[in-house]
């Protein structure tokens, strides 16, 4: 069970010798043996999963296959809307919303014959870097349960690395599908901005936002990513074109690839073994017949400090339909203004409050120009950095995260240093562009490391390619052991 | 760069209803987190901003034709409080 993957589960649950039932009560009984220790999820929809699980079994039989993901258990990030199943963000303002519609990556799942597990854990809003900011209380990361998952799709990647899921979806703002992914020790991916519909995906900063799977392999990675990406007339942002063929790469090797090694992304705040083993599968990438030059992409050093304006300005317009009159929490007011104002305060943790914040101020008369309006322009800057990038490189390479899972509370004190978290990943963010990261090594702690791949836009095909390289040279395939805590 | 912020109408602005000490709170982390996002006055150069779709995708239109949208008393029982169809809300100005 613990060794399935969902290609692996796919042959056995075709050829009779495993039914979606039993997979489904072995990635249930893992959840039971897990869930005080790490806590993934918020919800577990045993008998939504259980229906799922015996129409997948009755469906094989009958010889109707609905493609990669049928009868494979999923875990759904709780930002993504479920017809009938509570779906909160993480937020006390969302407790016991049950929404009246499916995302479309939710219909997309449930037509390729998916079990959804449940829904898990997320930083409120998916606003952080370690899942500590859920109103429902933090999750712990499976190598190590005195430190965090990373984040803000710490459930869904704890959930995978432990085994109570065979694959997660994730939503990647500024890192939050690939942080966390690197920080347990499996393969996280975020799209090409456009090609997976956010309909249904309660938006943070829209022009960021983008769903992406969390799974054990890389090819586990494209099966899912072909099951739910493509158009969708529901979200305006929606590629329409044609989409690439995302296995036409795989096993072919880096040979004769050139691949850049960012020089913005190592050096101070770098740990030691993170640079190690990256270093390190940059020489194995090299002399497995790829040409590796550094690039010097300089607007790296800046792109933090854009995106720390960008999403809070999206965020703080995005969250204000939570106010009290269409759904989730209300505080009573003799006014609407009231109403509005003490429902909000009441109903939002810390962090969304910052972040909110923040965004108002930078789009506030007389600060636009010199915040928001500067930080487009750095966003700006950053693609015409990427593109020459790409002039010369096939794909660029560095790090995911500057250093391992960190311990619980150790950043919760200090935003900017949580924020310090997603310096690698926020640049693919702000250009749109395709990265994922892949699990290639354990530091002398026994920690996971992750390595990012980045590739431009509908690059999907290149950027598993690479990955599958990378996930082939580092043959990563240590799983963590959880130690059990009495109670 | 020292970051001036009148947080108390910044927070009106958002519609939080926060104290005294939470509002100096956030006002403290604010100002160091803007001295960090300042950082974006070190670009270089005046790129022209082309923030649009990255796969240059510009208008989205739809067929105009008439379509079932959600159940209403579906959407209306997550509402807090609802009448004949309708949303209650507070009274929004003054009579």
């Amino acid at each position: 069970m613990e060794s399935l993957t969902i290609a692996t589960a796919g042959e056995r649950l075709r050829d009779g010798s495993l039914k979606a039932v039993d997979l489904l009560a072995g990635v249930l009984k893992t959840a039971a043996d897990t869930e005080a220790q790490i806590h993934a999820y918020l919800n577990i929809d045993r008998a939504g999963a259980g229906e799922a699980a015996e129409r997948a079994d009755n469906e094989l039989a009958a010889g109707v296959d609905r493609g990669p993901l049928h009868g494979i258990p999923v875990a759904l990030k709780d930002n993504m809307m479920t017809r009938g199943l509570e779906t909160t963000a993480s937020s006390q303002i969302l407790a016991g919303y049950v929404p009246p519609y499916d995302a479309t990556v939710v219909s997309r799942l449930r037509e390729g014959g998916a079990v959804i597990v449940g829904k898990t854990n997320l930083d409120e809003f998916a606003m952080g870097s370690s899942t500590e900011n859920s109103a429902y209380g933090p999750t712990y990361n499976p190598w190590d349960i005195n430190r965090i998952p990373g984040g803000s799709s710490g459930g869904s990647a704890a959930a995978v690395a432990a085994g109570s899921a065979l694959v997660g979806l994730g939503s990647d703002t500024g890192g939050s599908i690939r942080q966390p992914a690197s920080l347990t020790g499996v393969v996280g991916m975020k799209p090409t901005y456009g090609t997976v519909s956010r309909y249904g995906l309660i938006a943070f900063a829209s022009s960021l936002d983008q769903i992406g799977p969390l799974s054990r392999t890389v090819e586990d990675s494209a099966l899912t990513l072909e099951t739910i990406w493509g158009h969708d007339p529901l979200d305006a942002t929606s590629y329409r074109g044609d989409y690439p063929d995302l296995f036409s790469g795989i096993g072919d090797g880096v040979d004769g690839l050139k691949v850049g090694v960012v020089k913005e992304l190592a050096g101070e705040g770098y740990e030691p073994e993170v640079h190690e083993h990256v270093s390190s599968m940059v020489e194995r990438l090299r002399s497995s017949g790829a040409e590796v030059v550094e690039v010097s992409l300089p607007t790296f050093d800046i792109a933090l400090s854009a995106y720390y304006l960008i999403a809070p300005a999206e965020c703080s317009a995005n969250l204000a339909r939570f106010d009290g009159i269409r759904y989730g929490l209300r505080v009573e007011g003799e006014t609407a203004e009231e109403m509005m104002s003490r429902t909000r305060a009441s109903g939002f943790g810390p962090e969304v409050i910052r972040r909110i914040l923040l965004g108002t101020y930078a789009l506030s008369a007389g600060y636009y120009d010199a915040f928001y309006g500067q930080a487009q322009r750095v966003r700006s800057a950053i693609r015409d950095d990427f593109a020459r990038a790409y002039q010369q490189v096939d794909v660029l390479v560095s790090p995911t995260s500057p250093t391992v899972a960190f311990e619980a509370g150790e950043r919760t004190a200090d935003p900017l240093s949580m924020y310090l978290s997603d310096i690698c990943t926020i640049p693919c963010n702000l250009s749109g562009d395709p990265a994922i990261s892949v699990p290639i090594g354990l530091d002398s702690r026994r920690l996971p490391i992750g390595f990012q791949v980045m590739a431009p836009a509908l690059g999907e095909p290149m950027l598993y390619r690479v990955a599958s390289a990378v996930e082939t040279l580092a043959g990563f395939d240590a799983r963590p052991t959880i130690e059990m805590v009495a109670t | 760069m020292p970051v001036e912020i009148d947080i108390a109408h910044v927070a009106r602005l958002a519609r939080l209803g926060l104290s005294d000490s939470e509002l100096e709170h956030y006002r403290g982390q604010l100002a160091v987190i803007l001295e960090h996002a300042a950082r974006v006055q070190e670009l270089e150069g005046d790129p022209e901003v082309d923030v649009t779709h990255p796969l240059g995708i510009v208008n989205a239109f739809r067929p105009d034709e008439v379509r079932p949208s959600l159940d209403r008393d579906e959407v209306l029982d997550q509402a807090p409080d609802a009448k004949d169809g309708y949303f209650v809300v507070p009274p929004a100005m003054e009579l």
